[in-house]
């Protein structure tokens, strides 16, 4: 009995262990389908694909694509303009505030097709995938309640509370002046 | 009770129509100059919002009995008359992707009066010339390339019918450049970079420096790794012309991106100061001041033009509060350096190379790819953001300085369209003690002659006049001291904070008067408005971290939704 103890929690603790599986490359068929995204007429907001809900909306609720979300948000310039989500040039990410909605739609439509003042299109340097990877992250950045999955500290400065730390939005205040 | 506040109230009328009165007899006897004995008598005279919730930097430009301004971004010029009445506007048609890359809070300048026009640049890459009578644009050109990066920042300066038009755009990876158009009709005549081959900045024959680093060929191109030269910045600040040389002096701005690892080498022309021939561009010469920058100090900080005895000898000078903290005067016939004292507390520059010019850095302070540097001082902001004046009572300068210190971890950085790529994690600190001071330089003994502390830094211009030294804070106040002693004469409380420079004259009906413009924000005051969210200590170029600070919590809150032209006149 003694002896069974150790084993039988071993046991246990391998049944635990649930290995996610990530593909080295996303099928291409996939990765078109994932763009099919349906904005509302505005731009704001809108349905995800429908392989977007079929995956389990894979993205928003998985560390390992928040955390790619994370390197790609540092890669593309996205801190030249919005800092660490403090904003600069481009609006803050962190107070709770979206000009263009808070939903991750209208946020992958931010990110593909660029925004009038002076956000940029990213369509032709990410592809639909890495797109979602950025907008789950600028979500979770600016969220509005704790979310299961949340990327690794700064590898750099650590110039803000982390992102596991749940919400980051402050309390509603005032919005912000244009 | 009530009797008593009503013998108060009548006693207080009665003293105002006497002074009204009085006030009325003197005007047309004698009306009073600006000056150390009125300033105490000045009062606001009316206000005029301008609806634009942005920071107002610049100063108003002033025609008989018209005043003009221009809004920042996105535009529009107003003539008012001086009663405060609205004569006409123009706005100008603007592109909004301008506003992604108005890094420092987008802060423009203008306009500039010469010859009954107006002349202005936009944000959005514009040079216009607007008739001050009409409000008729004469012409409009679209000089920048908002694809490129570029935007328009300074007031253009006009001179010898030529208006001369500087890019901005370091952060965006933008190559800097200096374009003249023709006044008349705002045709380009000439434009050169900042980098790049010889023929493109524009370095022939007429190139002589005062030092031997600057000689050789395609500078621009060799002290670069190989094409990182296109991705360069170099972007003129404020530009000055000597008419009697024939020569404009600017400085160009930091190499792009901040990242020193990422461009080994001096990264010529960048962070040092040109002077060009007025009529053909072609370079005179290049004084370097933060070759191979490390610190994205850049040098187009605004000069001044100075012309008096240095060590027994009448010269030209160029005084120049370099971002790297080092007050430097110059010979602006030959770019030499004549004198280099720090105004602000500094450690990344220890002094000044006597053979090259080039400043000693401090190996404590240098910068380096993913490698944290604390406590570097002054920020990159510079402790000069605006236009220091010559006092002409007293000859000394009056230097509205910062003393930020900022911690900086460069990172590598690509250059994307559209985007900054600056570069680095960066962090504005407020020092201990106060975080800013008009600082009245005396040449003469290359020293400051007083100092008026403040607790923030100072951001906006200085106006010297009758013996005044008059500038705005941060936190909303307009000051007057005395230039001879940095006392204190006089001040008003603006609705919000200014970093506007004031400006005085005398109107059509012979009465002195004061504008400035408020309204809160550029690199140290955008913090102020709303926007920004001060726990990314990144924020705003870092300025967020220093908001943070109890010195400098104060200016949260200090915007208010639109800024403001307050003017100000004698009895």
């Amino acid at each position: 009995m003694r002896a069974l103890a150790p084993a039988v929690l071993a046991a246990l603790a391998f049944a635990g262990c649930q290995r996610e599986t990530r593909d080295f490359r996303t099928d291409p068929p996939v990765l078109a389908a994932l763009d099919d995204v349906a904005p509302l007429p505005n731009r704001i907001g809108g349905a995800p694909p429908d392989v977007y809900v079929a995956l389990g909306q894979p993205y928003q609720a998985n560390a390992y694509a928040l955390s790619e979300g994370k390197r790609l948000y540092d890669g593309m310039n996205c801190k030249g303009c919005h800092a660490d989500g403090g904003g600069g040039t481009g609006p803050a990410l962190l107070d709770g505030w979206w000009r263009y909605g808070p939903d991750i739609v209208s946020l992958y439509v931010t990110l593909r097709d660029g925004r009038p003042r002076g956000m940029p299109s990213y369509a032709d340097k990410l592809n639909s995938e890495q797109l979602w990877q950025v907008a789950a992250y600028v979500q979770t950045i600016g969220s509005y309640r704790a979310a299961t999955a949340a990327t690794s500290r700064n590898d750099q400065m650590q110039s803000r509370p982390s992102e596991n730390r749940g919400p980051a939005r402050a309390p509603l205040t005032e919005p912000p002046s244009r | 009770m009530g009797l008593k506040a009503y013998a108060f109230e009548t006693s207080i009328r009665g003293a105002l129509v006497a002074g009204a009165l009085l006030g009325s007899q003197t005007a047309r006897a004698d009306p009073p100059a600006l000056g150390l004995e009125t300033i105490g008598r000045l009062e606001l005279a009316w206000t005029f919002r301008t609806g634009n919730p942005r920071g107002h930097a610049g100063a108003p430009a002033v025609s008989g009995d018209s005043i003009f301004v221009l809004t920042p971004f996105p535009h529009a010029l107003v003539a008012l008359d001086l009663q405060g009445h609205e004569r006409w506007r123009v706005v100008p048609d603007s592109d909004p992707r301008a506003e992604g890359l108005a890094t420092g809070g987008g802060v423009t300048d203008g306009p500039v009066l010469a010859g009954g026009r107006l002349y202005l640049t936009t944000l959005d890459g514009h040079a216009m010339a607007v008739e001050a009578a009409t409000g008729r644009v004469a012409w409009d050109r679209a000089v920048a390339s908002l694809d490129a990066g570029e935007t328009l920042r300074n007031a253009p300066l006009v001179q010898g019918g030529r208006v001369y038009v500087g890019s901005a755009g370091d952060d965006a990876g933008a190559r800097g450049w200096l374009a003249a158009l023709d006044s008349g009709t705002g045709r380009e005549l000439w434009r050169r970079l900042s980098t790049g081959p010889d023929g493109e900045v524009g370095i022939g024959p007429q190139f002589r420096s005062a030092y031997p680093t600057e000689a050789g060929a395609d500078l621009g191109v060799r002290t670069w790794p190989p094409e990182a030269w296109r991705q360069g910045g170099g972007s003129p600040g404020p530009i000055l012309a000597d008419a009697e040389l024939g020569v404009v002096v600017y400085g160009t701005g930091h190499p792009a991106p901040w990242n020193p690892d990422q461009r080994p080498g001096s990264n010529r022309w960048t962070s040092g100061l040109f002077a060009r021939d007025a009529a053909t561009g072609a370079a005179r010469w290049f004084t370097p001041t933060n070759p191979h920058d490390e610190h994205a100090y850049g040098a187009a900080s605004p000069n001044l033009l100075v012309d008096r005895p240095w060590r027994g000898v009448d010269r030209k000078l160029l005084v120049h509060p370099d971002p790297n903290g080092f007050l430097q005067v110059l010979d602006r016939e030959t770019g030499l350096i004549l004198s280099a004292k720090p105004i602000v507390p500094t450690n990344a520059v220890s002094g000044l190379d006597a053979g090259s010019g080039a400043p000693v850095r401090a190996d404590a302070k240098r910068t380096h790819a993913d490698t944290m540097t604390r406590d570097i001082c002054p920020a990159w902001t510079g402790p000069v953001l605006a236009e220091p004046a010559l006092s002409a009572e007293t000859g000394f300068v009056l230097l509205p300085t910062s003393r930020l210190c900022m911690d900086l971890e460069p990172r590598d950085s690509g250059v994307i369209p559209g985007t900054l790529s600056i570069g680095a994690n960066v962090r504005l600190k407020v020092p201990a003690g106060p975080a800013g001071a008009l600082v009245a330089w005396d040449l003469e003994r290359e020293a400051p002659a007083w100092t008026a502390e403040e607790p923030l830094p100072l951001a906006g211009g200085v106006l010297a006049t009758g013996g005044l030294a008059i500038y705005g804070t941060l936190d909303g106040r307009l000051k007057a001291l005395d230039a001879r002693s940095g006392r204190s004469l006089w001040e008003y409380r603006a609705p919000s904070g200014i970093i506007g420079r004031p400006v005085a004259f005398t109107g059509p009906d012979g009465r002195a008067y004061l504008a400035v413009l408020a309204g809160v924000g550029g690199p140290l005051g955008q913090a102020a408005r709303g926007g920004i969210d001060v726990r990314d200590a990144t924020a705003a170029g870092g300025l967020a971290n220093a908001v943070r600070q109890a010195a400098y919590r104060d200016i949260l809150g200090q915007g208010d939704e639109s800024g403001s032209l307050l003017v100000f006149r004698l009895p």
